[in-house]
C-alpha cells in the first residue's frame, strides 16, 4: 500500500457528454480551490451535443504547477463506453470510482489498484422523480463520494451550491441531497481508504479560475472596442460570448436602454473579416474572434488590411487541423498560417498568451498595436487557454491607460498641411497619418488593395511600388520590441557540459515546461528557457540562440511551426534547433516534456 | 501609370447648390473605362445626385469591391473618403463601417459579377440587415476585366460576343431584394438619366438598404446583336414605369403633377418621395405586387424600370443594434473603461 498522497494528484472524470457532468466538475474543482489548494482543470470534450465520451481532469497540485501531470489517480468511470480505457489509464496505487448500480464486465479489472462501487443510479432513481434529475443529481453524487474520499469541506460544498443557485434557491436542496447520497455512502463504505487527501491550505487567496476567452473578451470591453463580429467557431465562440455578456452589464445605457456597442454575427468568416475592417477604417475599435479554419477564410481580407494599412484584431483559438481536423482539441498549428496570412508578400504581428491573464493583457495589447501600425494582429490562443478554467492571479486594471489610437489627422492637424498624402512616411517611423472618413474634406483618400505609390494613387510603376512594399517590411520589423518581450527563465544554476543546451517554447506549452525544468534540475541537468511572447521577434530572441548551443524548441504542432518561423527570420544555423513536438490534440503534459528532452539530451551528450 | 487627375474648369455662371458648391466639385479622377461605357453615365448620375443633394463631399462614403463598376469609385467624390475593397465583399466593410458612423451617406459601387456571383452572399445579408446605404449595381451581363465571360445576370439565350450562348437562368437582382428583405428596390438605366438621378437622390435618402439595378451597356463585349443587355436591346423594350422624385423637407410639393398620378412616401428625415407614372393603381408600398409586377414584365420581355418597392416602416441596421444615436466611432474611452473597481468586482464571480 503506497503512502498518503496529500495534495498532490489527479482526479479524472469519464463521461458521457450532454448529461451535466461539466457543471458537477466545475464544483468540484471550486470545492478544492477555496481550500486554498491550487488546481488545474482540463476540459477533453468531443465535437458533440450529446451522447459521446468526455473526460474533465483535475490536478491537484500544492506546488501551483500550470500543465497536466499526465498521470490519472482516482478516476470517475461514469461512462460504460470509455470504461475500459479509463481502467487502463488510471496508475497503479490509483482508485477506480464507478457506478456499480449494474454489474461491470469481471474481466476489466486490474490488481494494483483500489475500486470502489457506488450505486449512484440506484440511489438517485430511489431519491427523485424526475428523469432529468436522476441524470443530472447522478453526477453531483459523485462529487459527493469523491468529496468523502478526498475529505473535501462539507461547509464549502454548501456555500458553493448556494452561490451556484442564488436565483434558484429550490435547486440548493436537491444538490445538497445528491451530495449527501454519495458522500454517505462512501464514508460508510470505504472510510477506511486513505490514498489521497485534499488538506486546507492558503495558496488561492488572490487567484481566480477563469479561462482565456472570458478574459479575452473582458480585455476588448477594457480596451475600448465597440465593434465585433464573428461567425460561430468552435472554441472561439465563447470569447464572443464573453464580450456580449459583459457589454449587456457595463454597456448599455440603463435609461434609454441604448448600446456603447455593436457586435453582429456574420455570414460567414469571410465578412466577419470585412466588418472588422470597415469599422477600424471608420474609427472604431474593432475584433473577430475565430479558428484556424475561420483564418483560412478571412486570409484574402487580412492581406488587403495589411497593404491598405488598416487595423485589425483576429483572436485565433486553435483547434487541431488540417481542414475540419478535432474541433475540440487543441494545438498550436497555426502560427505560420498566422505570421503569413494572405497572397503575396505578407508578414503579420503576432502574439502569443500562456494562460488566460495574458489573454486579457494581450487582447488591450492587440488593440493597441493593431491601431499603431496600420495593420491585423493576431492574437494565437488555443483551447487549451482559451477554454479551460487557469487560477490564475487576479487579473488588474491601471486606470491610468490611455489607448494608442496611433497616427490619426484631425481637422486642426489637416489644416496646418499643404497637402494630406495617405502613404508618405513624414516622421520616418515608416508608420503613415491616416484619416478617418467625414472629419475633412483635405483628408479625403482612396483605400486599395490594387497598386499604389507613397501618395495613395493607383499606380503598375514598379519601383513605386516596391517603395510602399518595402516600407510596410520595415513597419512590420520596427514592432520587434513593441509586442510584449520574450520571458527568460534562468536555471537556477548555470548549465552544464561542454555544450549549452536551453530551451525555447511558446503560449500554453509555458506550465509543461516549466515543470518539466524543475523534475531536470532535481536529477541535476540545468537548462535556461525562453517563452516567446511576439512576433516579429524581439532582439533578445536572437540574444538568446546566440547564447547556447544547442536548442529544444517545443511547441505543439507536427511541423515545428515556430522553428521554421526562428529559422527564416534569424541567422542560425539549422541544426542548432531541436524540435519537440507534441500534436495528440491533449494539452501538454510535463511528463512527455520531460521524458523527450531527457531522451535528447542522452543521445546529443553521447554523440558530444 | 498614375491614375489621371481631371482638369478643373470653372465656368461663369455655374449653378451652385445650398452650399455654394458646384456640380464638378462632386467630380473625381478621370475614367479609365472604355468609351462609351454605361458605367460613366451612372458615374455621372452619382455626382449630381450628391450635387443637387447638397451633400457635403466629405459626409459621403463611397464603397466597392473589383471589377469595372467598382472601380468608379475614385471616379467621382473627389473630397469623399472611399474603398476599394476585395471582389464581391464590399458589402462587409460596408456594414462594418455604418456600424462605427451610421451619419454619413454611403453609396456602394458593384456589379453583376461582383454582387450576383462571387459576392451573392454578402449581397443577400447587407440587404437582410436592412444597412443603411444606397447599393448600386452596374449590370451589364458580362465579365469585362477578363474579357467577356458571361456573368449570373445574363438571360438565357443570350449571346456571347464570339457566339456562344447562354443555357443558364439568370439571377434578378431585384427579384432577389424583393424576397430579402431590401426596402427600398429600383431599376433604372444608364441611358436615361431623367429617371436615373432622382432614383439615387431617393435612394439616397431612404433609411434602410436600396438597391437599384442599373442596367448598363458594356460597349466593348456585350453590346452585339444577339446580347439582352445591349444600348439596342434596352432602348427597345425599355418601359420607365415608375418615377420617384425626392422632395427636401422643407420643399413644397411642385403642383405641376396631377393629384391622382402622384403618390407621396414619407421619409425619416421629414422629406418626401413623390412617385408619379403609377399605372392601374399599382403601390410600391406592397411588395408582393410589387413581385407580381416584375415576373409579369419578365414574360412580356419588357424591361421595367423606376421604383419598384419601397418600404420605410422597417428598422435599419442601426436600430436593430440598439445603438445610441451617437457614432460608436466618437464615444470617449472614459465612457468605454469599466475601471479597476469594476474589474476586481467582476472576478468576485470567478472565486
Amino acid at each position: 500500500m503506497s503512502e498518503l498522497r496529500v495534495n498532490d494528484f489527479t482526479i479524472k472524470v469519464g463521461n458521457v457528454n450532454g448529461t451535466g457532468s461539466a457543471s458537477a466538475n466545475a464544483l468540484l474543482m471550486k470545492i478544492i480551490f477555496r481550500m486554498g489548494v491550487p488546481v488545474v482543470g482540463k476540459n477533453i470534450f468531443p465535437s458533440n451535443i450529446q451522447g459521446l465520451p468526455t473526460w474533465y481532469e483535475i490536478r491537484v497540485t500544492e506546488k501551483g504547477y500550470r500543465g497536466r501531470s499526465g498521470d490519472v489517480d482516482l478516476m470517475v468511470a461514469m461512462n460504460p463506453e470509455s470504461y475500459k480505457r479509463d481502467l487502463e489509464e488510471l496508475s497503479p496505487g490509483g482508485i477506480l470510482l464507478y457506478d456499480n448500480t449494474w454489474p461491470r464486465p469481471h474481466f476489466l479489472t486490474r490488481n494494483d489498484i483500489t475500486v470502489i462501487g457506488v450505486p449512484l443510479s440506484r440511489m438517485c432513481n430511489a431519491a427523485f422523480k424526475v428523469a432529468r434529475s436522476r441524470i443530472l443529481m447522478k453526477n453531483v453524487a459523485y462529487v459527493g463520494a469523491v468529496a468523502a474520499l478526498l475529505d473535501l469541506d462539507l461547509d464549502i460544498i454548501n456555500t458553493l451550491l448556494r452561490e451556484m443557485f442564488a436565483v434558484k434557491p429550490k435547486l440548493v436542496d436537491l444538490n445538497l441531497q445528491a451530495i449527501s447520497l454519495g458522500y454517505d455512502y462512501a464514508k460508510q463504505h470505504f472510510g477506511n481508504v486513505n490514498k489521497f487527501k485534499v488538506k486546507a491550505r492558503d495558496l488561492t487567496s488572490d487567484k481566480v479560475m477563469m479561462d482565456g476567452n472570458t478574459t479575452a473578451g473582458l480585455g476588448c470591453v477594457y480596451g475600448g472596442a465597440t465593434f465585433g463580429a464573428w461567425y460561430p467557431i468552435t472554441p472561439s465562440t465563447s470569447l464572443m460570448d464573453a464580450f456580449v455578456s459583459y457589454c449587456k452589464m457595463l454597456r448599455v445605457d440603463p435609461d434609454t436602454g441604448k448600446h456603447k456597442y455593436c457586435i453582429t454575427q456574420a455570414e460567414d468568416e469571410l465578412a466577419a473579416a470585412g466588418m472588422i475592417i470597415g469599422a477600424a477604417w471608420n474609427g472604431a475599435r474593432s475584433f473577430t474572434p475565430t479558428s484556424g479554419p475561420g483564418i483560412s477564410l478571412m486570409s484574402e481580407f487580412i492581406g488587403f488590411a495589411y497593404y491598405a494599412e488598416i487595423p485589425m484584431v483576429l483572436f485565433d483559438i486553435q483547434r487541431t487541423g488540417p481542414s475540419t481536423g478535432m474541433p475540440t482539441r487543441t494545438q498550436q498549428c497555426d502560427i505560420q498560417l498566422c505570421a503569413h496570412a494572405s497572397h503575396g508578400d505578407t508578414k503579420h504581428i503576432l502574439l502569443f498568451p500562456a494562460d488566460p491573464s495574458e489573454c486579457f493583457d494581450m487582447a488591450v495589447n492587440a488593440l493597441d498595436l493593431a491601431e499603431r501600425f496600420q495593420t491585423p494582429v493576431f492574437v494565437l490562443s488555443d483551447i487549451d487557454v482559451g477554454m479551460n478554467d487557469w487560477m490564475i492571479d487576479e487579473l488588474t486594471w491601471d486606470d491610468n491607460y490611455v489607448p494608442d489610437r496611433g497616427k490619426v489627422l484631425t481637422p486642426e492637424d489637416l489644416a496646418d498641411m499643404d497637402k494630406f498624402h495617405r502613404y508618405l512616411d513624414v516622421d520616418g517611423d515608416h508608420i503613415p497619418y491616416r484619416t478617418l472618413p467625414g472629419t475633412d474634406p483635405k483628408g479625403a483618400y482612396f483605400t486599395r488593395g490594387s497598386g499604389h505609390n507613397k501618395y495613395g494613387g493607383y499606380t503598375e510603376d514598379g519601383a513605386e511600388y516596391k517603395e510602399v512594399v518595402d516600407r510596410l517590411h520595415a513597419k512590420w520589423a520596427s514592432a520587434a520590441d513593441k509586442v510584449p518581450a520574450p520571458i527568460i527563465n534562468k536555471a537556477s544554476k548555470p548549465p552544464q557540459g561542454n555544450i549549452k543546451f536551453a530551451i525555447i517554447s511558446l503560449g500554453s506549452c509555458d506550465g509543461a515546461v516549466l515543470e518539466a525544468r524543475d523534475k531536470l534540475e532535481s536529477e541535476g541537468v540545468y537548462l535556461n528557457y525562453m517563452r516567446v511572447r511576439g512576433f516579429p521577434f524581439h532582439d533578445i530572441v536572437k540574444d538568446f540562440i546566440d547564447a547556447h548551443d544547442q536548442i529544444f524548441v517545443i511547441e505543439q504542432n507536427r511541423d515545428a511551426q515556430l522553428l521554421g518561423l526562428l529559422l527564416s527570420e534569424i541567422d542560425v544555423p539549422r541544426e542548432k534547433l531541436i524540435p519537440i513536438l507534441h500534436y495528440s490534440g491533449e494539452p501538454l503534459d510535463y511528463k512527455f516534456v520531460h521524458e523527450a528532452l531527457g531522451k535528447e539530451l542522452k543521445t546529443r551528450r553521447q554523440v558530444a | 501609370m498614375t491614375s489621371f487627375t481631371k482638369p478643373l474648369i470653372r465656368r461663369k455662371n455655374e449653378p451652385t447648390n445650398a452650399l455654394g458648391l458646384i456640380r464638378s466639385d462632386y467630380d473625381g479622377a478621370m475614367s479609365t473605362l472604355c468609351a462609351g461605357c454605361g458605367h460613366d453615365g451612372v458615374t455621372a448620375s452619382m455626382a449630381r445626385a450628391f450635387f443637387e443633394l447638397s451633400i457635403e463631399p466629405h459626409r459621403a462614403v463611397k464603397v466597392s469591391g473589383i471589377g469595372c463598376s467598382s472601380k468608379t469609385t475614385a471616379y467621382f467624390l473627389r473630397e469623399s473618403h472611399g474603398i476599394n475593397t476585395v471582389h464581391g465583399r464590399m458589402p462587409s466593410v460596408a456594414t462594418g463601417a455604418i456600424a462605427a458612423n451610421h451619419e454619413l451617406a454611403y453609396i456602394g459601387v458593384s456589379g453583376d459579377g461582383d454582387s450576383l456571383s462571387i459576392g451573392l452572399g454578402q449581397f443577400v445579408h447587407a440587404m437582410r440587415r436592412n444597412v443603411n446605404m444606397l447599393y448600386m449595381l452596374e449590370n451589364n451581363g458580362v465579365y469585362g476585366l477578363t474579357k467577356g465571360q458571361f456573368s449570373a445576370a445574363a438571360d438565357m439565350g443570350s449571346t456571347a460576343k464570339k457566339g456562344a450562348i447562354n443555357e443558364l437562368p439568370p439571377i434578378d437582382p431585384v427579384a432577389l431584394a424583393l424576397s430579402v428583405g431590401a426596402t427600398f428596390v429600383a431599376r433604372g438605366f444608364s441611358g436615361d438619366r431623367e429617371q436615373l438621378v432622382p432614383l439615387i437622390k431617393a435612394g439616397l435618402k431612404h433609411k434602410g438598404f436600396g438597391l437599384i439595378d442599373v442596367i448598363s451597356p458594356c460597349v466593348s463585349f456585350n453590346d452585339h446583336k444577339g446580347s439582352t443587355k445591349s444600348y439596342e436591346h434596352t432602348y427597345k423594350y425599355y418601359n420607365p414605369a415608375i418615377h420617384a422624385d425626392y422632395v427636401p423637407p422643407s420643399a413644397e410639393i411642385k403642383a405641376a403633377y396631377n393629384a391622382g398620378d402622384v403618390m407621396p412616401v414619407e421619409l425619416h428625415d421629414g422629406g418626401q418621395i413623390s412617385l408619379r407614372k403609377l399605372e392601374n393603381g399599382y403601390d410600391p408600398r406592397d411588395r408582393a405586387a410589387a413581385v407580381n409586377k416584375l415576373f409579369e414584365s419578365a414574360q412580356s420581355e419588357e424591361i421595367i424600370t423606376g421604383l419598384l418597392y419601397i418600404n420605410e416602416d422597417q428598422k435599419d441596421m442601426h436600430e436593430m443594434a440598439r445603438m445610441e444615436d451617437r457614432p460608436l466611432n466618437t464615444i470617449p474611452y472614459a465612457e468605454l473603461n469599466p475601471g479597476a473597481a469594476k474589474l476586481k468586482e467582476i472576478q468576485k464571480g470567478f472565486r
